[in-house]
């Protein structure tokens, strides 16, 4: 007997199968005449200049981290939500808890900065500053 | 539809990969209509005319581009990595077919029902971020890192206010399956979700507005998921040529595309599932009332394409509509507005629905 998710597996198959096959479909039909140039890197008609590879900001590694926390949280909380009507206010209240943390972890990266794309630098304190007396 | 396929054949594989075939069918028809669509759409709005000599109204403009696609040469740069630039193309259509296959297209035309649907639609479609990184990593051009970085910050930043949207919902109706979220919303628009769904009572329209924050906030986020205007810093034409796919070309390309707008219309379809009832029908079913129970599949089948059809208008529509957003204020409206609104919605929801 072919489960439920052996039909979603079908699925995935016909989508690899139909891409696959569409590939050689357009290999046969297509021409295949090689030149230096046309096998460069695209740089908008340019030569390519140094590694493809650049840095990239930071930011994209803690917006990944930032996403990986919350994701599983919400995740953990699928199965509290198919249930909870069945214990009443009490059922209610244990996922509050949970969602008020998961609350509190926003406000604490928000307050962190770490919501900010664009960082303020910060400032360190200049001698003339310290020295300065207080008038 | 599985079942009455197997029992006309009698054998499963070949009856489970009749029922896939139809979405897949559905898929490139809808591309090649949508991608016309755009180009009437867009142009029209910009007192243009489009498309015109292919055809009537250059219907067949689409299929025209499609045969030249086939018969472009295949072109792999020297500095890319070959295995990784031809997986990602698969990775990428697999992912937003895959999520077809629990996405009722009416009551008997289901790919599979399985009890968890919503949760897998959140699942398979990160196989989509997988192919994306994959196809900027490996073309070895600067444009396509870029893209792909900025694609899948984006892409899992806005997972977030959808996955708290459905979580609500999830509360709301009580089960994962689309099919039964569906099937709840009958008989009239009044029982759609966004309009509280359908209970009885205070509780039903205190739901009504946070309903509406609802949808917008889904609408948005997954607005910004499919990569679309105003959200489309990963593939800004304007600064990076096109984004994570800048290298690839032919039938590549095209698979990329095909995936863009397979991932359009699921998203539309999901959120009208969630929201605007499915397959129901707004004013009941004329299969009904004449008695021909055979014609209210291909009604429901119909009023599905129409919500989705309309959805994704409305998303081409905002493409003429609103300017690119910066990276930053791309961030700043997931995670300073979005998501603290959609986290309220889901705590008054669950408020209100065990009133």
């Amino acid at each position: 007997m072919l489960t439920e998710f052996g039909k979603i597996l079908i699925f995935i198959m016909l989508a690899i199968v139909f891409v696959v096959a569409v590939f050689i479909i357009s290999k046969f039909l297509s021409p295949n005449r090689p030149t230096r140039e046309k096998y460069l890197t695209y740089e908008c008609g340019e030569n390519p200049q140094g590694s493809p590879w650049v840095k990239f900001n930071i930011r994209f590694y803690v917006v990944a981290l930032i996403f990986l926390i919350f994701d599983v949280e919400i995740i953990l909380l699928f199965p509290w939500a198919l249930t909870y009507k069945e214990y009443g206010v009490y059922g209610f209240l244990v996922g509050l808890i949970f969602l008020l943390v998961l609350g509190l972890g926003v406000v604490y990266e928000w307050r962190k900065g770490d919501l900010e794309w664009a960082r303020p630098y910060p400032k360190p304190p200049q001698l003339d500053e310290i020295l300065k007396p207080k008038s | 539809m599985y079942q009455f396929l197997y029992n006309l054949i009698g054998n499963e594989l070949i009856a489970g990969l009749l029922v896939a075939v139809v979405p897949l069918t559905i898929i490139l028809v809808f591309a090649l209509f949508g991608i016309w669509l755009e180009r009437k759409v867009s142009a029209h709005m910009q007192d243009r005319l489009g498309p015109m000599r292919t055809g009537w109204h250059g219907w067949l403009q689409t299929v025209a581009d499609l045969m030249k696609m086939l018969q472009k040469e295949d072109i792999v740069a020297t500095g890319a990595d070959k295995t990784l630039y031809n997986i990602a193309p698969i990775l990428v259509f697999t992912g937003s077919f895959a999520a077809y296959a629990v996405i009722p297209f009416s009551s008997k035309l289901l790919g599979s029902e399985v009890e968890i649907g919503l949760f897998y639609v959140l699942a398979i479609s990160s196989l989509v971020v997988a192919g994306i990184l994959m196809a900027g990593w490996s073309a070895n051009n600067k444009y396509s890192l870029l893209g792909a970085m900025r694609a899948a910050a984006q892409i899992i930043s806005y997972e977030i206010p959808t996955a708290l949207i459905v979580l609500s919902m999830v509360m709301l109706t009580g089960t994962l399956s689309l099919d039964k979220i569906s099937q709840m919303q009958t008989s009239s628009f009044w029982n759609w979700n966004i309009f509280g769904g359908a209970i009885f009572g205070l509780s039903k329209f205190l739901l009504i507005p946070f309903m509406f924050v609802g949808a917008m906030i889904i609408f948005i986020s997954t607005l910004a998921e499919v990569n679309r205007v105003p959200f489309d810093i990963p593939e800004a034409e304007s600064e990076l040529v096109a984004g994570y796919f800048t290298e690839y070309c032919g039938m590549k390309w095209g698979m990329f595309m095909l995936a863009e707008y397979g991932n359009m219309f699921a998203v539309s379809a999901i959120v009208s599932i969630l929201f605007f009832g499915g397959y129901q029908s707004p004013i009941g079913y004329l299969g009904n009332s004449i008695g021909a129970q055979w014609l209210v599949p291909f009604e429901q089948g119909f009023w599905f394409i129409a919500k989705g059809l309309t959805l994704v208008f409305v998303q081409m529509w905002l493409r003429w509509t609103l300017p690119r957003l910066r990276v930053d204020q791309l961030m700043t409206v997931c995670w300073k507005y979005l998501i603290p609104y959609a986290f309220i919605n889901l705590i008054i929801i669950g408020i209100i629905s065990i009133l």
